[in-house]
């Protein structure tokens, strides 16, 4: 039986830039997910450390430094490290085009361009992040 | 491609949600009457300008804020844009600069260099200023929490050439309450923030005539997603808490009142921008004059720089970019800004490309020298349109206020949530307005087109990391440890006690102290701030 999906929304890196991961966090709510929000300036490994204690479906990163290509694998690392392989992770930010497939092949399912529209990410988020709860 | 602009009609309110009417005659400018609100430029409140002449006198500085990988490629970047006609330089740092790390912090992996330069000590400032005349350029830092300390490195710079303090000129923005509102890189709580801008504050009135301590600042509120009017008022209430600071600390206001100065966004809504900076001239001159009874005229002024809108830069179609960054410059010259940055086309996906750089600056002079937009002083002054838009910009922003003070000011609304709830709120409904298309981004929501060619970018090697973290081990070894030490603890004793913190950050950054030894006297001393992480 499916129960509600779980989304830990995060922060890595010290960028402040928050209004876009704010917007999509109440989306995403809205849209009936469960969203858990770190704040800002998380370390890899709070982060992954939140995903696995609040037992989330999906981490969604956000990150506007340019820190993308060391910060983004570092999560999906730590989160295989913990065996937390099948938490789906998708992002967005200020990422070059040129930087995506490096990301996909880190582990990151799904990287959002600058101006993807808010319902782009929910439906996205809809038919790729499956519960994991409730099943034990 | 085909011609779809008659569907949709122009918006019928400002971007700050204030309704336009068709046509707007002297019936709608009521204060037209009323000379003491608008009088001649150069006159209180100064409406229609600070100068009488304006860009007669003198052109807006032309001042593209650059900075990336090391302080040596910073330093190119600076003589390339000097070289190109740039009159002033605008100083970016990295984030682990901006939030006190050294480069080899373990949080500043994947940091260093990318989003600006990174300054660790005395020895990065000496190769970002290399060359650059010191006595002849103004310099601004957008810097803010450790502010005090790129000032004090500035200042050793200028002392090891022999280049009196007095002669020095530029900014450190310095602004904290705008941190803890929107930009959100801090390092300890408000109360000791405000306490060490304070120090700042004696120091400059004491020794920097020519330094603007606070550029009290709007950009990164209205990036947040705040309104043109919300921007407006967060920043004038946070003017008017650090006034207060000042006096607090026992300055007199004309002293320090003439050294501030603003930073506003320039957004797409061109005509409300334009109400924006005469609106909120206005504003500070009756601030300074009627409520804290400054009496030195330069004390009245609000004299301001403006950037483009970042936020208003599309992935999309990057090239169209270049039209709305002409559109919002020319909105902050009509609007009668003292300097300016353009954006770059590309900046949605990476730091800009010299070239994209040359076109933002050349977007400047376009306007300066082939427009004839700055030919004649506050040309929109009495348009009953830009009159009548101009004071319900002002009405709006004083209930603002008015909530704010009575609320005990911005450091009490600050510590309440009250400005970063207001524009969170904003934010989504703006967002939800583009979803349901009731605000059309070309090349976004509307008139989209699905392939696109790849534009340049701007790439930050690794080995900038690499490079930058072995100077500062480098500079570790080699300095006078027993004199860092000593100076770090001269500062912990300020810090703790009452005494002025700058002279004892001036004599840590001579000893090659790093900005992040620094930072952590203040991190034991007053603590780290932590955000309540709402949503």
């Amino acid at each position: 039986m499916a129960g509600t999906v779980r989304i830990l929304l995060a922060k890595p890196g010290l960028d402040g830039h928050d209004r876009g991961i704010k917007v999509v966090a109440r989306a995403l709510r809205d849209a009936g997910f469960e969203v858990i929000y770190t704040g800002l300036h998380q370390t890899p490994e709070m982060i992954a450390s939140a995903a696995i204690q609040e037992d989330v479906d999906a981490v969604g990163l956000s990150i506007l430094s340019g820190a993308h290509n060391t910060l983004f694998p570092r999560v999906t690392q730590l989160l295989r490290d913990q065996g937390a392989d099948d938490v789906v992770v998708f992002g967005g930010g200020i990422i070059p085009d040129e930087d995506v497939p490096g990301l996909v092949a880190s582990g990151v399912k799904k990287v959002f361009s600058p101006g993807a529209s808010l319902d782009e990410i929910v439906q996205w988020v809809r038919a790729n992040v499956p519960s994991r709860g409730v099943t034990a | 491609m085909t011609d779809e602009s008659h569907k949709i009609g122009p918006p019928t309110e400002t971007l700050s949600g204030i309704p336009l009417r068709e046509v707007y005659t002297a019936e709608d400018w009521a204060n037209r009457e009323r000379p003491e609100r608008l009088g001649p430029p150069g006159d209180y409140p100064f409406t229609r300008g600070i100068h009488r002449n304006m860009y007669r006198g003198r052109l807006w500085t032309m001042r593209q804020f650059a900075g990336f990988g090391t302080a040596e490629d910073t330093n190119r970047r600076f003589h390339y844009l000097l070289d190109h006609g740039q009159t002033g330089l605008s100083v970016a740092f990295d984030m682990p600069t901006l939030m006190g790390y050294d480069s080899d912090h373990p949080r500043a992996r994947g940091e260093v260099g990318r989003e600006g330069v990174a300054i660790d000590s005395l020895a990065d400032m000496e190769l970002l200023l290399a060359g650059l005349p010191l006595d002849r350029v103004t310099t601004s830092m957008t810097i803010n929490a450790p502010a005090n300390i790129l000032l004090a490195m500035y200042v050793a710079v200028a002392d090891a050439r022999g280049i009196p303090r007095s002669q020095i000129g530029g900014t450190t923005q310095t602004d904290m309450l705008k941190e803890f509102i929107a930009q959100k890189e801090w390092i300890v709580p408000p109360r000791p923030s405000m306490r060490l801008i304070q120090d700042m504050l004696v120091f400059g009135v004491r020794e920097l005539p020519r330094w603007n301590v606070i550029s009290i600042s709007g950009y990164h509120i209205r990036e947040a997603g705040a309104t043109a009017v919300q921007e407006l008022a967060f920043t004038l209430a946070d003017g008017i808490a650090y006034v207060e600071a000042g006096l607090q600390a026992g300055l007199d206001i004309d002293a320090f009142a003439p050294r501030l100065s603003f930073f506003f966004d320039v957004h797409n809504d061109f005509f409300e921008e334009i109400a924006k900076f005469r609106a909120a001239r206005r504003m500070w001159a009756t601030i300074m004059r009627e409520r804290f009874g400054a009496r030195n005229p330069r004390s009245w002024w609000l004299r301001t720089h403006a950037q483009t809108a970042g936020v208003s830069l599309t992935a999309q179609q990057p090239l169209n970019n270049v039209a709305r960054v002409a559109l919002q410059a020319l909105a902050a010259v009509l609007g009668g800004t003292q300097s300016l940055h353009t954006n770059s086309l590309d900046e949605t996906y990476a730091l800009p490309t010299e070239e994209a750089v040359r076109v933002a600056l050349r977007t400047q002079q376009i306007i300066a020298y082939e427009t004839g937009a700055a030919s004649v002083v506050d040309p929109l002054g009495g348009s009953y349109f830009v009159e009548a838009l101009t004071d319900e910009v002002e009405a709006a922003a004083w209930r603002y206020i008015r909530t704010i003070d009575e609320m005990g000011g911005m450091v009490a609304a600050v510590e309440a949530g009250y400005p970063m709830r207001e524009i969170a709120e904003a934010s989504f409904r703006f967002q939800q307005q583009v979803e349901r298309r009731e605000r059309i981004i070309v090349g976004v929501n509307e008139f989209a087109v699905a392939e696109e060619p790849p534009i340049p970018t701007l790439r930050i090697g690794p080995e900038v990391e690499r490079r930058q973290i072995e100077r500062t081990r480098r500079v570790r070894a080699e300095r006078d440890e027993s004199r860092v030490q000593g100076g770090l603890a001269a500062l912990r004793r300020a810090a703790a006690g009452s005494g002025n913190t700058m002279d004892c950050i001036i004599e840590c950054v001579k000893a090659y102290a790093t900005l992040g030894e620094i930072c952590d006297v203040f991190r034991g001393v007053y603590g780290e701030y932590r955000e309540p992480a709402v949503i």
